[in-house]
């Protein structure tokens, strides 16, 4: 038994079976199941009923079959590639997409370090850097989808894809200074640590949406266009070219797409309650002296799956509320009102710290 | 509210078009999109709310389990009435035949074997694919032999051969269950004891 724990405890081996548990138990199945979610809810915000016909004899589940139904149906799908289309970037551009996705799940923690043990895959120094630098893989997926696919619309949405999510990248990385500024450091650990303080004795936590909610607000778009989701859809725009990028593919490869967008999706919800919903921390929890650990490490976890589905619930909501930019709109929003304001944003932040040390 | 000016363009003295000018509304609010969409976000996640717990603003009918009301003068598909001793009421008079604008009814007319029955259709077919369902038939009848009450709204059947109704199925795949009017359940009229006594067969013979 001892042995077997050494071989777990070893770090290699230790960091491939949480990778496997948070991927595989908490990514994954949370964006497999918001593809029916969005279906569903979207459903239920237009007052219609949504899928529910998948059924195994009586058994419907109430749409829940639809899951394995769709599943199915992709893998059982013909592979087409398209004539005069660049045959290996186009079979492998779905991948950075997903593998952009998951990655994301990296440095994000679920729970407490409970002695040496961490609920993260790994805590690396640049921290949210490191998302930055992934984040910008997820353009590969679209650019090279859209060029090798040899068809104007993937090439209009590639395109468009490249343009928007390069120019939001930007201040992307800068509305995220003032948490830098806020918290003093790039670390998650750290700004989820940071964010375990409270003001005026134990009465707000110091999150990072009190502390920071213009750059939440900032942030937030930033990532929704990202992840090139409504309002800004229009590098997949369905009322003008169609499909987008992923226009050409089928059966597993574009469910590689649509998968990829889900567990973004995920992803931009565990991203936004890391970093401005305290993480993990349950708020007013240390008033409890001597709570036995495995409660605090299941609440913590509770508390964190709590706000990322709530989030994951807001921005489809989001996506159902708001209509689409035009393309011109995204990009104006993006370099005349967004950048500024996240300079701004930094300015003033930089002088409250000031003033405040 | 946007303030809504009515202009008129004319083109040329040709046409005058009404245009519904709506002017834009700049300012901060409108600049920050964030009020509008919390307006918008409130209805949805009223919505939202609302059909998470007991779908209750769902206006969907799940078709094949639930069906719409059909109301009692819909004209659906036909079935020939029947007499109190249950033969049918269709006396062959060739009136919904002539009236038919699709030429759909076709009838054979014949003596019937009983004497107390004068004349009898042999045939009464009705090609459903040519019918146009205008109820002219019904209005045409004089002895409200042929009625559209059987409240079935879709026909859907895989070979032509099966839209040709023909009498005894017209008068046999009635199903009273199906129609919601009182005013037309067949309840009133005396059963016969037996259906094989009450139903002639296809040659409008009474089965003894």
């Amino acid at each position: 038994m001892d042995f077997l724990l050494e071989i777990i405890m070893t770090p290699a081996i230790l960091a491939c079976l949480k990778i496997a548990v948070i991927i595989l138990l908490f990514a994954m199945p949370l964006g497999t199941l918001l593809t029916l979610m969005e279906r569903k809810w979207s459903a239920m915000i237009q007052d219609r009923v949504g899928p529910n016909r998948a059924n195994i004899g009586k058994f419907t589940g109430n749409g829940l079959l639809h899951i394995a139904a769709d599943g199915l149906k992709s893998i059982f799908k013909e592979d087409t590639i398209p004539k005069g289309a660049n045959g290996f970037l186009y079979l492998i551009a779905p991948f950075f997409g997903l593998i952009a996705a998951v990655a994301i799940f990296a440095i994000i923690p679920i729970a407490g370090p409970i002695g040496n043990f961490t609920f993260q895959v790994t805590d690396v120094n640049p921290g949210l850097l490191f998302i930055f630098a992934i984040t910008s893989l997820n353009v590969y997926g679209a650019v090279l989808a859209g060029t090798s696919s040899n068809s104007k619309f993937a090439l209009l949405g590639g395109t468009r894809a490249s343009a928007q999510m390069i120019s939001y990248e930007v201040f992307m990385g800068l509305a995220l200074m003032g948490i830098f500024m806020v918290y003093g450091t790039t670390r998650v650990s750290g700004i989820v640590n940071g964010q375990n303080e409270y003001w005026f004795g134990n009465l707000v936590p110091m999150w990072g949406i009190f502390t920071q909610p213009l750059g939440f607000i900032l942030f937030f778009t930033a990532l929704v266009a990202e992840t090139k989701r409504a309002p800004f859809d229009a590098p997949e725009g369905e009322s003008e070219i169609v499909a987008g990028y992923f226009l050409e593919y089928s059966g597993m490869r574009w469910s590689a797409f649509m998968l990829a967008e889900y567990v973004s999706l995920v992803g931009v919800a565990a991203l936004m309650t890391t970093l401005f919903f305290g993480g993990y921390h349950v708020p007013w929890l240390h008033l409890w002296e001597n709570a036995p650990q495995w409660i605090v490490t299941i609440l913590q976890i509770l508390k964190f799956t709590f706000f990322t589905v709530v989030f994951c619930w807001f921005q489809i909501q989001l996506r159902w509320t708001v209509p689409k930019f035009r393309f011109d709109q995204t990009m104006g929003l993006g370099w005349k009102k967004l950048l500024p304001l996240s300079l701004v944003n930094i300015i003033v932040t930089a002088l409250v710290i000031l003033t405040l040390a | 509210m946007p303030k809504l000016n009515i202009c008129k363009y004319s083109s040329g003295g040709i046409m005058e078009l009404k245009v519904k000018r709506v002017e834009r509304v700049d300012g901060v609010k409108e600049a920050i999109f964030l009020p509008a969409i919390f307006n918008g976000l409130r209805l949805t996640v009223k919505h939202f709310w609302r059909n998470l717990f007991g779908a209750r603003d769902v206006v969907t009918i799940n078709y094949p389990e639930e069906k719409r009301h059909v109301s009692p003068r819909w004209r659906g598909r036909h079935r020939l009435t029947r007499l109190e001793n249950g033969f049918l009421s269709c006396v062959a008079c060739y009136m919904c035949e002539t009236v038919c604008p699709s030429k759909c009814i076709h009838i054979e007319a014949g003596e019937h074997p009983d004497l107390s029955v004068e004349k009898y259709p042999v045939v009464f077919d009705i090609d459903e694919l040519r019918c146009v369902f205008c109820g002219l038939c019904v209005e045409a009848c004089p002895k409200d032999a042929i009625r559209m009450d059987t409240g079935v709204v879709s026909m859907a059947y895989t070979s032509r051969q099966t839209f040709d109704f023909t009498r005894d199925l017209l008068r046999d795949s009635y199903d009273p269950k199906l129609h919601s009017n009182p005013k037309y359940e067949d309840e009133d009229l005396p059963k016969p004891v037996k259906q094989s006594e009450a139903l002639p067969n296809s040659q409008g013979i009474p089965a003894t």
